[in-house]
């Protein structure tokens, strides 16, 4: 009896603590969301950060996603913007064959979220059941591989439409045939350009807590468990039962739609959308949010893609040094935070060993 | 009008086998650090853009003699390369993998930033420092480059000389025994630091010879064009199986004239995709590349 | 009534015989210790039994159902768990957690549910919690469940991965080396717990043990490998009188 009681209140307190922390996060991201809209309406906000608003919360988004197969499946992945990619194109090409035909602004961007969320996390599935058999670098390489295949494929898709429906070329807008008043809608790599502009801050705001609690939920879940037993221990992973492919690419697929979901947050926030946009360069600065905010960790993500989307632009009055600073701040933080001697250093250095030893001194005087 | 066809096949074959040698020799960086320090640098290929730069400094804007401006680049090279080891990878020698390769991107970001502080974005035009006349054959059809005719020899020459070393040398039998298994390599009295600061010195001085012979032929200059080559260098070393020096040597050639004949023969946009594609089928047939070896996990 | 029924099991690796020829019956509820000397072959066993490797020759039978040739995933839905010599638990994930994923396949529900906190999820989640804490504290380490896994004390680990085990509600259970760096107490503690735990849940048991007078004392009966072959199985008192083991174990 006594041993029951004692349960019930350890399984309340775990409830508690994991709903407190998800508190935290979103509490955070809504005091941000309230202080930003407060600045803005009072015209208080520089307009370079206005400018960057809706970036953050594509950015976290990402982030966060990235965390879900790097984190918490713990499998390194070079190419998730290839997904983004997929889910900008798709998006943006919905939205702009629909602007006239569906007129209520909100439905039609939560279907091109749908839509570039599906696509992305088709190829999520496509992808993953390829090359998720493939471990650490190999699989680094091969996500890399991927994602540079997207954005070289999209860059010379032409697709236009007319009454007799939708035309696709990979020559030139000419080989499309569009009869007379057909519009072209992909032009190879000058992509699409005048979507509607719907990306708003408080879209992308809500789009970044659903990401949140979608990850935090599935974390927290059997299939989350089974993610990171995988992760943990895929040998015994697979001994107390765990279809570790069907996990995996569970895992890779949801990562890949909520990149998706950013990447139509991302395209109609911008006149145009071009493929070589999502290159690896952008797939390693993602992976560089992850990183420094912590594996596995989503609040550190959102956190770390939020201060290193704004640092660059306000370094921007050291030009030409401001990506000379990051380059820098980026070793320096790497070894301090994983190098073993600076490890040791902070364990022998740290704040709590500092007050004991002044209590300790203050005692004894 | 059918041997013309054949005529211009050939020649972009060879191109495709030189261009292949270079990526074989920026390749062999890539899979010799990664055999020894089971890393993969990132930064390998900005290595190549800094040895560019190096002799594009020495040749175009003093004027010097092109021989002296490589032989400079792989000097500087070679201690450009130990330095970065030293200073950025070696404090992190016991961490995970993943932060040393976040800590090589750094490197990266900074050798491109440097380069753009110093020599400006505009990009370079790049002076060929191989002094050969091109060769007509078939009666003038045929025209093969000087640059070609030196790289392919030079590549031949520089993996057979290293496999040499690698087997006779103490040092490269060190290296083989570091790559094995680092803990059993300190107990036979083997400096691991020593042979790792080695390794990054030979690799980096194969980027410097790598970038005299690419941008001969391939003459832009700027910040990053070290960038796509050390991503292609790696896809070859690890399509012949990372870790394999004969395997980064054939890994680069295929790469190199599937490249090139798809760039001819497909399209010159899609050439790039085409290349990542066969990767990707390559390891999905043979997991860890052609010359790789199976690695079974004990349980 | 047979539980597993193994016959003329055999792999080699690049010509080596790992294992040549293992055959063995285990009766439902017994406790079987398979002991050797060390490289005799008693891992691989295991292994082949789990479809970790897939045996060249030879056919394993559970409970009436062949599972020969299965995968690991397969054969533990079958109902075969298992330990491992060196721990192997999801290091990073509550002790509460690992026992968890044990329950994965009894009780499900989807992912979707799982996300969007559908009914079911808290069905289930509360049942799972109910069961993993009972395993728990048949190992006394109810106490431990929120604690990460990595931080347990070693024998709590080993333990655990007994727990973890357990929760997959299997027909037979194979201990690698269970004992293994435990103290002698400790190790004295552990074997009740195993027999208790043979009784309150009803599996057969198959166990790797160095320590010969350890086996001796629980097992109904033993099985000695050497060199990927039997040297003798039977009752314990037999084997352990048995001359050739005498020899295998003390040497010329």
């Amino acid at each position: 009896m006594k041993n029951q009681v004692l349960n019930l209140k350890t399984r309340v307190m775990n409830i508690n603590k994991s709903t407190r922390s998800n508190a935290v996060t979103i509490g955070g991201i809504l005091i941000a969301y309230v202080v930003c809209t407060a600045l803005i309406n009072s015209g208080n906000m520089s307009n370079l950060l206005r400018n960057l608003l809706v970036a953050m919360c594509y950015y976290s988004i990402m982030a966060v996603s990235l965390n879900l197969t790097v984190g918490i499946l713990g499998q390194l992945s070079l190419g998730h913007a290839g997904f983004m990619c997929i889910g900008a194109f798709t998006g943006a090409f919905f939205s702009k064959i629909t602007v006239n035909t569906i007129n209520n602004t909100f439905i039609r961007f939560t279907l091109a979220i749908l839509i570039g969320a599906v696509a992305a996390g088709l190829f999520g599935i496509f992808i993953g059941v390829v090359v998720l058999r493939l471990k650490g670098d190999y699989l680094a390489i091969v996500t890399l591989a991927f994602g540079e295949i997207i954005k070289n494929v999209l860059n010379v898709f032409y697709i236009g439409y007319d009454s007799k429906g939708i035309h696709f070329s990979m020559k030139d807008t000419a080989s499309l045939n569009l009869e007379e008043g057909g519009m072209v809608v992909v032009k190879g790599a000058q992509g699409i350009s005048g979507t509607p502009r719907n990306s708003t801050f408080t879209i992308g705001v809500i789009l970044l807590i659903i990401t949140y609690l979608i990850i935090v939920n599935l974390v927290n879940s059997r299939s989350g468990r089974a993610i990171m037993a995988i992760r943990d221990n895929h040998i015994a992973a697979e001994s107390v039962g765990i279809d570790i492919t069907k996990y995996k690419i569970l895992a890779f697929s949801i990562s890949a739609a909520l990149a998706g979901v950013a990447g139509v947050l991302y395209s109609h926030n911008i006149a145009t959308v071009q493929s070589t946009k999502f290159g690896y360069n952008t797939s390693i600065l993602i992976l560089v949010f992850v990183v420094l905010g912590g594996m596995g960790n989503l609040r550190g993500s959102i956190i770390a893609a939020i201060i290193l989307t704004v640092l660059p632009e306000y370094l921007r009055f050291m030009q030409d040094y401001r990506m000379l600073i990051y380059a820098i701040v980026l070793i320096v933080m790497m070894i301090f935070n994983w190098g073993p001697a600076c490890i040791n250093w902070r364990k022998n250095h740290s704040l709590k060993d500092l007050t004991k030893k002044l209590m300790k001194a203050k005692k004894e005087a | 009008m059918l041997a013309g066809v054949d005529m211009s096949f050939i020649t972009y074959l060879l191109n495709g086998i030189s261009l292949g040698s270079v990526y074989s020799i920026i390749a062999l960086g890539y899979t010799m650090v990664y055999g020894i320090a089971k890393m993969l640098n990132f930064a390998h290929g900005d290595v190549i853009m800094v040895g560019g730069y190096i002799i594009f400094t020495i040749m175009s804007t003093l004027g010097l003699n092109p021989i002296l401006g490589v032989l400079i680049a792989i000097i500087l090279c070679t201690l450009l390369g130990m330095t970065i080891e030293r200073i950025a990878y070696k404090p992190l020698r016991r961490a995970p993998s993943l932060a040393v390769l976040i800590t090589a991107i750094g490197v990266s970001y900074l050798l491109q930033n440097l380069a753009l502080l110093i020599f400006g974005a505009e990009a370079k035009s790049f002076t060929s420092v191989i002094p050969v006349k091109p060769l007509s054959l078939a009666g003038g059809r045929l025209s093969i480059s000087g640059e070609t005719l030196v790289t392919i020899p030079l590549c031949i020459l520089i993996m057979t000389s290293l496999t040499i070393f690698i087997k006779k040398s103490k040092i490269g039998r060190g290296m083989v025994a570091v790559s094995e298994d680092k803990d059993a390599a300190v107990l036979m009295g083997i400096n691991v630091n020593k042979t790792i600061a080695i390794t990054f010195a030979i690799g980096s001085a194969l980027a410097a010879v790598a970038s005299a012979l690419m941008f001969s032929t391939y003459t832009n200059l700027s910040s990053t064009s070290g960038a796509m080559p050390g991503i292609k260098a790696f896809v070859a070393a690890v399509f012949g199986g990372i870790g394999s020096i004969p395997g980064a040597m054939i890994g680069g050639i295929l790469l190199g004239v599937i490249e090139i004949l798809s760039r001819a023969y497909i399209s010159t946009q899609l050439a790039d995709a085409i290349v990542f594609l066969i990767l990707i089928i390559v390891l999905l047939v043979k997991p860890t590349g052609i010359l790789g070896k199976k690695i079974q996990e004990k349980v | 009534m047979e539980m597993l029924s193994v016959k003329n099991l055999s792999i080699s690796f690049g010509g080596l015989h790992a294992v040549d020829s293992f055959s063995i019956t285990i009766n439902k509820g017994e406790l079987y210790g398979l002991i050797g000397p060390n490289g005799a072959g008693k891992t691989t066993v295991f292994n082949l039994l789990t479809g970790v490797y897939k045996p060249d020759m030879g056919q394993v039978i559970l409970d009436g159902e062949n599972i020969t040739g299965r995968s690991t995933i397969e054969i533990n839905k079958a109902g075969v768990a298992r330990t491992f010599q060196n721990i192997r638990l999801f290091k990073n994930m509550s002790v509460l957690d690992n026992v968890k994923c044990g329950l994965h396949n009894d009780n499900k529900y989807s992912t979707f549910a799982g996300i969007f906190r559908l009914p079911s999820y808290f069905k289930t989640e509360k049942r799972m919690n109910e069961q993993a804490y009972e395993i728990l504290e048949v190992f006394g380490l109810e106490k431990e469940a929120k604690i990460l896994s990595s931080n347990l004390p070693y024998g709590k680990q080993r333990k655990l991965e007994i727990a973890r085990a357990l929760a997959t509600n299997p027909k037979l259970l194979l201990l690698d080396e269970p004992a293994a760096g435990m103290n002698p107490s400790e190790t004295e503690e552990l074997m009740e717990t195993i027999n208790l735990v043979r009784k309150q849940y009803d599996v057969t048991i198959l166990l790797i043990e160095h320590d010969m007078k350890l086996v001796a004392g629980i097992c109904e009966k033993i099985f000695v490998l050497n060199f990927g072959i039997e040297l003798a199985n039977g009752l314990p008192q037999d084997v352990l009188n048995n001359p050739e083991v005498i020899k295998a174990y003390l040497g010329e």
